[in-house]
């Protein structure tokens, strides 16, 4: 693991990746969008509605998937001060606000036909927006510190502390039974759903896992340059004058 | 066709959610390019900079 600590390296194993991840991105959003509109049926509670759980599940998997990636990469930049661990806390953190964004209005959308009412202080609900703004909590801080280095201890000891949240949404449904409905795909004795919609569930998952990929690879370009800029900046503010 | 865009009469909620995913995925993604594009061109005026001034 350690051959990537090197910003050169790792950049050019994002650049090897990246062509694939955008095929495989853009050969499964045309499948998972086909499956989730053509080749599956209406719900026979639901109708067409359903289509919206193609994009309304794969977000909120999403939304808890990066968190943790977010949470993996602050641990290892609080312990083993690697520094591009620091820069993929950064990178995650705008993929998982936008993901947690569109699992609570995706949800919305389809609440409001299903349940009659767009929000309701469930446990799901609200602990999915708590993880909403622990995301923003967390880009807040780097924004806030002008100290980088005390802004990433900060944002990485908040990522961490919100890490109880996560398994709080995982078991909402069964702890507080109210209005969303419990896990029908990732649950112990397997996937309750019909294949035909099981499909398009998955297809739209694999699609957005692969467009994380890509966003996050350059996303963490992006943070290593920004981070050799404010490396060459500190150096001309530091050099001797006259040195030019 | 008509059949399709009505969504069984969900159209509004459907296509909502489809609409406001595709906006914020576009969005986020083209503006990371472009963000990375700009900061690859700060390192290179830099590194310029640095090899003129010394």
């Amino acid at each position: 693991m350690h051959r990537f600590a090197n910003p050169a390296q790792f950049n050019r194993l994002a650049d090897a990746i990246l062509p694939w991840a955008i095929g495989a991105m853009v050969l499964l959003f045309a499948a998972g969008l086909y499956t989730a509109f053509f080749a599956s049926p209406p719900d026979y509670q639901q109708g067409e509605s359903v289509r919206v759980m193609y994009i309304h599940a794969p977000a909120a998997w999403m939304a808890m998937f990066i968190y943790m990636v977010m949470a993996v990469a602050s641990f290892t930049a609080l312990v083993w001060r690697h520094p591009l661990a620091l820069l993929a806390g950064r990178a995650t953190a705008p993929l998982g606000a936008m993901f947690t964004a569109l699992a609570l209005l995706t949800g919305m959308l389809w609440g409001k036909p299903m349940w009659g009412t767009y929000w309701v202080w469930d446990g799901r609900l609200t602990s999915v927006l708590i993880l909403f703004f622990l995301y923003l909590g967390y880009m807040a801080l780097w924004q806030s510190v002008e100290d980088e280095e005390k802004a990433g201890r900060a944002a990485s000891i908040l990522a961490l502390v919100g890490v109880v949240n996560i398994p709080i949404i995982k078991f909402s449904v069964d702890w507080w039974s109210t209005l969303h409905q419990p896990a029908s795909v990732i649950r112990l004795d397997g996937p309750t759903i019909d294949g035909s919609m099981l499909l398009p569930l998955l297809l739209m998952a694999a699609a957005y896992q692969a467009y994380f990929i890509v966003v996050f690879l350059w996303r963490m370009k992006l943070e290593i340059n920004r981070r050799k800029l404010a490396v060459a900046r500190q150096a001309m503010m530091h050099a001797p004058v006259g040195a030019e | 066709m008509a059949d399709f865009f009505d969504m069984g009469g969900y159209a509004a909620f459907v296509w909502a959610a489809y609409g406001l995913s595709a906006v914020a995925l576009v969005g986020l993604a083209l503006s990371s390019r472009k963000q990375l594009k700009k900061s690859a061109e700060d390192v290179e005026a830099a590194r310029a900079r640095r090899k003129g001034g010394s």
